[in-house]
Parts: C-alpha cells; sequence; structure tokens
C-alpha cells in the first residue's frame, strides 16, 4: 500500500537500527520520551523496541488525550448526558473510560442516548435532524483536534443552530511538557515531539526545552521508520553536544504550524485558568474552554454540570506512568485489578495508553519470545 | 503565560470511585504471596515475569461479570463475550456437550454423531455489496456445522420482523436464503414468525439452527493442537466486515470491496478428504483470525507465531483498517476458514485449499511451538514482535 510500506520497510529498520546501535556510548544509557500515544501504539503495534539497543530505552509520555481525563470530568460529561432530551456524541475511545460511577457505555445501556462519532461534523448533522433534542459534542484532545472542534462552534453559529453544544476538554500540549520537565524524579535525555500536535502548533514552542532544559527534541512521524529515524536523529544531536528541535516529520510538520488553524482556535476558544489532569493534578493554563461569545456553543454554560471531583484509586499509579517515572507492568494494579476489558487508570483504556498498548502487545518477556519467533 | 494571575484550582478532594476501589481488593484477594519464589528453571523470577505471572494467575480465574447491564461489548465476540458465556450461560446450562465449548455441539444419537448450532444474525445494513443477512444467516450455520466435520443436512429459520418492513425485501431475503441453502446442499425444513411493533426491532432478525451428520471418522477440537502443527487462511481475511462498515456510508469511502459470505462446506470436505492431519477448523466470524488463535492458543496451552507478511489481506481492506485505526486480524469474515494441521500435512492441505475457488487466497499464517503457553505472538511486517491479545471492546457492532 503507497505511503505506507515504504515507512515499514523492514531492511531499512535493520540499516538504522545498527546505525543507532554504532552511535550508543559504550556504558552510557538513554532514555528518549514519546510524548504522544499514536508514538507510543506504533511502537508496540509494530514491535519497534526489537530494533533499539538495550541501551536505548523509550518512555512513554502523557500524549494520550483520552487518558489524561480526570474521572471527574467525566462524570461531569455523563450527568449532561442523562439530562432530559440530551443526545451526546463521542469518539469510539471515549466510550469506554469509567469515570467515578462508570462510562458512557454503562450510561447508555442504562437508557442515555449516547452516540458514536467519527468528527464533530457528523455531531452537527445529528443536531440537524434532531431539532428537538439537544445535541452535545465531547471534545477531547491536544491541539491536534481542538481545530475542528472549533470550526465546528463556527459553522454551528453560521448556520445558526441553537440546539448544539460543546463539553469543551481539549487540553495544550506544552504545559504538560513543562510539568514533566520541572518533575524531580524526571531522567531523559531527549525527546520525540508529538507530530500531528506539531502540524498545528509548528515547533517553535518546544523551543524551549533546548534553550532552558537542554534537552533534544525531534518532532516525529507516525509511521515505526519515523520513529527510528527521529531517535538516530536525536543520537547524532547527542554524539554532537547539541540540544536542539529538529522536525522529521516535514512530510507533514510545517516549521510555523498551520496559522489558520491556531486562527480558528484563537476565536471560538481561550485558556483556562487550570485544568486538572489524569495522573498530573491541577495544570495552569493548560487547556480550553468556550469563550464567551459563543457561551450558547458551551455546555457548561448550558447544563449546570456538578464539577464533583473524583480522588484516583490510591492504588492506581497511572501519573507515574504518564510522567514515565514507572514503567506500565510496574504498576501496582497493572493487569490484575485494572485490564484493558475493566481499566481502573485511563491509560489501560485508550489503544493509544500506554499501559493499553503494553498489556495488549508487549505482555511477554523478550527471552521467550525471541526463542518462539526464531525461524 | 507568565506576568499573567495564576488562579488556584480547589484544593479539596473529592470523594473516591467504589468500583475501583472494591476491583483493587478483589485482585489483591486473589493475588499470590509467595509468588516470588516460584522458581523458573532453577532462577528467582525476575519482577517482569512475576508480573506475567500475576496477570496470568488472574486470567485463568473463573471469569465473573462485572457490568450491572449488559452492553454492545458483550456482543463483540471478544473478551466480554467470552465472561458471558462462561459466567452466566454455561453456570446455567451446564453439561458435558455444552462445556466442549466448540462452534456447535457433537451429539450420539443411535450410533450416528449429529452435529447441532444456532445462530442470529442482526447485521445493520440488512443488504450490502456480496449478500445480506438472508446469506449469512444460512451460510452461518452451514459453515458452524461444516468447521465440526460435519455434512450440513437440515436448518431452521426463525424471523423477528419489524411492523412496517417491506414485504418486498422479505422476498428478497428469503429469496437468497433459498439460493444459498441451495448452494451449500441444505433444506430450511421447519421456521417461526413473529412481528414486533415498529421501533422494538431494525427491520428484521434472523436465527436459523442446522443440524449435520458427522459421517468421518475424526475428532476436531481446539484443545487438540500440539507444538510444530501449522496454522492456515483459507483466503483474505476481513473482507466481509469492512464491507459492512463501508456500506453504512457513515465513514464517506467507496471502494469495490464485497462481502465473503459463502458456505465452506465443501472446501471443508475437499480439506479432509486430501488428509487426516486437521486438527481444528474455524470460520473467521466475529472477533475474526486473531480471536479464534487466542482461543485456541488457550485451548491446546500452546504458543502461536503468526507471520503478518504471510496474512493475506486484501489493499482496501488493509486501507480501510488503517484509516480507522484497526487491525484486520480482528475483522470479521462470513467465508474464511481458520485452520489448524499437522505440521507435516502443511503442502497437502494447502493445495487441497486451493484447489477449490474458495480456498484459492490460501496460505500458511503461523506455526504452533511451545512455549509461551497460550499467547499469540505476532512477527510483524516491519520486523518486530508483539503479542495478539482476544478482542476488547466493540470496533464494529452488529456485523453479522
Amino acid at each position: 500500500m503507497r505511503f505506507v510500506d515504504e515507512f515499514r520497510d523492514a531492511e531499512k529498520a535493520q540499516a538504522l537500527s545498527g546505525q543507532i546501535a554504532a552511535l550508543c556510548e559504550p556504558g552510557r544509557h538513554y532514555s528518549f520520551m514519546e510524548v504522544c500515544g499514536g508514538h507510543t501504539h506504533t511502537i508496540y503495534k509494530h514491535g519497534l523496541e526489537d530494533y533499539l539497543p538495550e541501551s536505548v530505552s523509550l518512555v512513554h509520555g502523557p500524549g494520550c488525550p483520552v487518558c489524561v481525563i480526570p474521572m471527574g470530568r467525566l462524570d461531569d460529561a455523563i450527568y449532561i448526558a442523562e439530562q432530559p432530551d440530551v443526545i451526546m456524541t463521542s469518539f469510539g475511545d471515549m466510550m469506554r473510560v469509567p469515570g467515578g460511577k462508570g462510562s458512557f457505555f454503562d450510561s447508555k445501556a442504562k437508557g442515555a442516548d449516547i452516540r458514536m462519532v467519527y468528527s464533530p461534523l457528523d455531531s452537527l448533522k445529528i443536531a440537524r435532524d434532531n431539532p428537538d433534542k439537544k445535541v452535545v459534542f465531547m471534545a477531547i484532545g491536544f491541539e491536534t483536534t481542538a481545530p475542528s472542534t472549533a470550526m465546528t462552534v463556527l459553522r454551528a453559529a453560521a448556520d445558526g443552530l441553537e440546539n448544539f453544544s460543546i463539553f469543551c476538554n481539549h487540553v495544550t500540549i506544552i504545559p504538560a511538557i513543562k510539568a514533566i520537565l520541572d518533575s524531580p524524579d524526571m531522567r531523559l535525555d531527549g525527546f520525540l515531539g508529538p507530530g500531528h500536535v506539531s502540524t498545528v502548533i509548528g515547533c517553535k514552542p518546544y523551543e524551549f526545552i533546548a534553550r532552558d532544559h537542554n534537552k533534544p527534541l525531534v518532532c516525529a512521524g507516525f509511521e515505526p521508520l519515523d520513529i527510528l529515524a527521529s531517535i538516530y536523529q536525536l543520537m547524532i544531536q547527542l554524539r554532537d553536544g547539541r540540544c536542539e528541535v529538529e522536525n522529521q516529520y516535514t512530510r507533514v510538520v510545517p516549521w510555523d504550524g498551520n496559522l489558520k488553524a491556531l486562527q480558528v482556535i484563537n476565536e471560538v476558544m481561550e485558556l483556562r485558568p487550570y485544568f486538572e489532569w489524569r495522573g498530573l493534578g491541577f495544570i495552569s493554563h493548560s487547556a480550553l474552554k468556550v469563550r464567551p461569545e459563543y457561551a450558547k456553543f458551551d455546555a457548561e454554560e448550558i447544563f449546570k454540570i456538578p464539577g464533583i471531583r473524583v480522588a484516583d484509586p490510591k492504588a492506581c499509579q497511572c501519573g507515574e506512568v504518564l510522567k514515565g517515572v514507572i514503567k506500565p507492568w510496574e504498576c501496582k494494579v497493572f493487569g490484575t485489578a485494572c485490564t484493558p476489558e475493566t481499566p481502573i487508570g485511563t491509560c489501560m483504556v485508550s489503544p493509544e495508553g500506554a499501559c493499553a498498548a503494553y498489556y495488549n502487545f508487549g505482555r511477554f518477556t523478550r527471552e521467550r519470545v525471541k526463542e518462539a519467533t526464531r525461524a | 503565560m507568565s506576568g499573567e494571575q495564576v488562579i488556584h484550582p480547589p484544593e479539596t478532594e473529592g470523594h473516591s470511585a467504589d468500583w475501583a476501589e472494591e476491583a483493587v481488593r478483589e485482585a489483591e484477594s486473589h493475588e499470590d504471596p509467595d509468588l516470588a519464589q516460584y522458581a523458573l528453571g532453577g532462577a528467582t523470577l525476575s519482577l517482569e515475569e512475576q508480573v506475567l505471572q500475576r496477570i496470568d494467575r488472574q486470567r485463568r480465574r473463573k471469569a465473573k461479570i462485572k457490568e450491572e447491564r449488559i452492553t454492545l461489548a458483550h456482543g463483540a465476540g471478544g473478551k466480554a463475550t467470552h465472561t458471558l458465556i462462561d459466567a452466566l450461560f454455561l453456570e446455567s446450562f451446564r453439561n458435558p456437550i455444552l462445556e466442549a465449548m466448540e462452534d456447535q455441539a457433537t451429539l450420539g444419537v443411535g450410533g450416528t454423531r449429529l452435529a447441532f448450532t444456532t445462530d442470529s444474525f442482526v447485521v445493520h445494513p440488512l443488504f450490502f455489496p456480496g449478500g445480506n443477512i438472508g446469506d449469512l444467516a444460512v451460510n452461518g450455520t452451514v459453515n458452524d456445522l461444516a468447521v465440526g466435520g460435519a455434512r450440513p443436512l437440515y436448518l431452521s429459520a426463525a424471523f423477528i420482523l419489524e411492523e412496517g418492513f417491506p414485504v418486498a425485501d422479505l422476498q428478497r431475503i428469503a429469496d437468497s436464503m433459498a439460493v444459498a441453502a441451495a448452494v451449500a446442499g441444505v433444506q430450511i425444513v421447519t421456521g417461526d414468525t413473529k412481528v414486533v411493533e415498529r421501533g422494538q426491532c431494525d427491520g428484521v432478525y434472523i436465527n436459523t439452527a442446522g443440524i449435520g451428520v458427522i459421517e468421518r471418522d475424526i475428532t476436531l477440537g481446539a484443545g487438540t493442537v500440539q507444538p510444530g502443527d501449522a496454522v492456515l487462511v483459507s483466503g483474505p481475511i476481513g473482507d466481509h466486515g469492512v464491507t459492512v462498515m463501508l456500506a453504512r456510508g457513515e465513514l464517506d469511502i467507496e471502494s469495490d470491496i464485497t462481502s465473503d459470505t459463502a458456505p465452506l462446506a465443501e472446501l471443508i470436505s475437499v480439506l479432509l478428504d486430501a488428509t487426516t492431519g486437521v486438527r481444528v477448523m474455524r470460520d473467521a466470524t466475529r472477533g475474526g483470525v486473531a480471536t479464534i488463535l487466542n482461543e485456541v492458543a488457550r485451548a491446546s496451552n500452546v504458543a502461536i507465531v503468526v507471520d503478518e507478511r504471510a496474512v493475506p489481506t486484501r489493499e482496501e481492506v488493509r486501507g480501510a483498517s488503517e484509516i480507522l485505526g484497526i487491525d484486520p486480524l480482528y475483522v470479521a469474515c462470513e467465508g474464511r476458514l481458520v485452520i489448524v494441521v499437522d505440521g507435516a500435512e502443511t503442502e497437502a492441505a494447502l493445495a487441497a485449499l486451493r484447489s477449490h475457488p474458495l480456498g484459492e487466497g490460501a496460505a500458511v499464517i503461523g506455526k504452533v511451538k511451545d512455549d509461551p503457553p497460550t499467547l499469540v505472538l505476532l512477527k510483524t511486517e516491519f520486523g518486530g514482535t508483539r503479542i495478539v491479545d482476544m478482542l476488547v471492546g466493540d470496533p464494529l457492532p452488529r456485523i453479522c
């Protein structure tokens, strides 16, 4: 398949793997964080770690939009969904995320009208088709999905739709990376930058990472060869003693980002003073809300949401996993109380979550698998 | 953001999630405190091995339904479906025949071995490229009999119809069933009709049951697989699932792909004539090839290693799967076999399959090993390794 196979070429991977190994200084350990959950998924889905030398390890970062939604926020969403005459619409991977009292799926089974959509525009269509219902879109994601949510609000405003609103849970990536860099138990040698977020925000916002924290960052694409090539670029920087922001994903990411998309976000949304992240706690200026000018499309204004906080279960270590302090399997409830079919922590829900990726794709010891897969 | 006034968040801790605390307590009560001392090949278990053992213990525990209500995941053919069947139906109906948990029950009646099965069809949309709910209802039951080594003989057909459903559509469905039955060499000999109020079902639901006779002296089963065996599929995978998904029109993708729905009894007969090495066959419906391989790996306590590059998959199926972020290994087929054969019989089985039009695209996709038991491993096209677990959640509800 064009545009896919060329980025999954095993021979090229072998060659890159050799070059990465050659760059490893004896006795030194390298750990790189892939910020984006899409990268985590690629790494596990393709078994990419088989190509890395033992001294290079990957730490899975906080960039999975589903994983960072706190339970209380989901309870608020379910509260909205269970109000009379409401149709809640949501992306599929949000459906199974558990709140304090169950998930969208559970609420749907009890009678709430909750529908899966592929795009916020599908929600608009549902709103047009159901004029006597209040249609709410559960808006989640980083800067990658915020423009399409904002565009949808603009479209609804232009069409004069009265029965459509969004429950805005959009978050921004830079404050989360900052929180990780400021965390005292953090030991990283560099970052794989989130490719799709960067298509919107560009590469410049990462410059503080190189300048103030002396860590290199390479914006990486989502095919397995993209990730290997980005690791190679990080290794070259470390060898040369450089700390820069580089762009490996040039076929998609413009250095300055997408101005139009940024304008659209800015037109409809503004920064919240603070927002709670699952596992990371409250982070200042880390999320977006609907501007007062568009209040009639803001579900938080339309419905009196309870806004109750739900404490993470004590045994759940999503926070440490999101910060890369522990590996998924080191969590006390990993694979026992917390599994993909009955997740406790959100890292176990989305296929982009570090725990789910590890459980679904990597739940084995490497030596025994090497033996089994030998030709 | 510096210079702006920072508003401080609330400091109060909210209530905790009771269900989560309960799940943790429940899992802890099944922990083995002496796990760390278990030796594997003389060595103390590494921390990671201990975790894997702990998970293994949890997975082998008796299934328990945690949800208070049925969700769509219970119908997806993956883990939740298995849990529902094991914890609710099997517990209520338990008997030795049911406990075999194959696609069909095998019954001894007066010296004859009969195969008996049933299946319900709720596909949406009712009509899709390559078939309709009627074809599926006949082929699905025929295939569930045939994979047990039976010659399908008789079917029942029960219809639940929605008030207002067009008679012309029902005629089309019945015509398709008649043709499918003729092709498969079975007769529909009994049936039932119910009508419910508008909105109480979606057009038409069909249930079929079937009886066949097992004339060959063979015993097939998911528990009979051994290290050294080979894993085959009878053709490209995932066609049906992707076709139905595209036919729903929600994705605005157009393609020429058609459903693979077909009766497999003849193909199976050709295969069983050619080799006595077949251990188990399944038609890869809900949950796809991956789910079947997991069932086999678990039932036979073996490892199955699949080579992703060897798995026949059409470009359209790959493309749609890439866009949707699903794995073709989990996408339903309605006319494809997964077969495990004695390794020495691989070539004979492959040649037999390829000699039949429905098996033209057959391929060897993997092999059976002894370690690590119960896991399905995938050598990825990229050259890495990962496991292929049972399906969790439902990428596509109402696929058949």
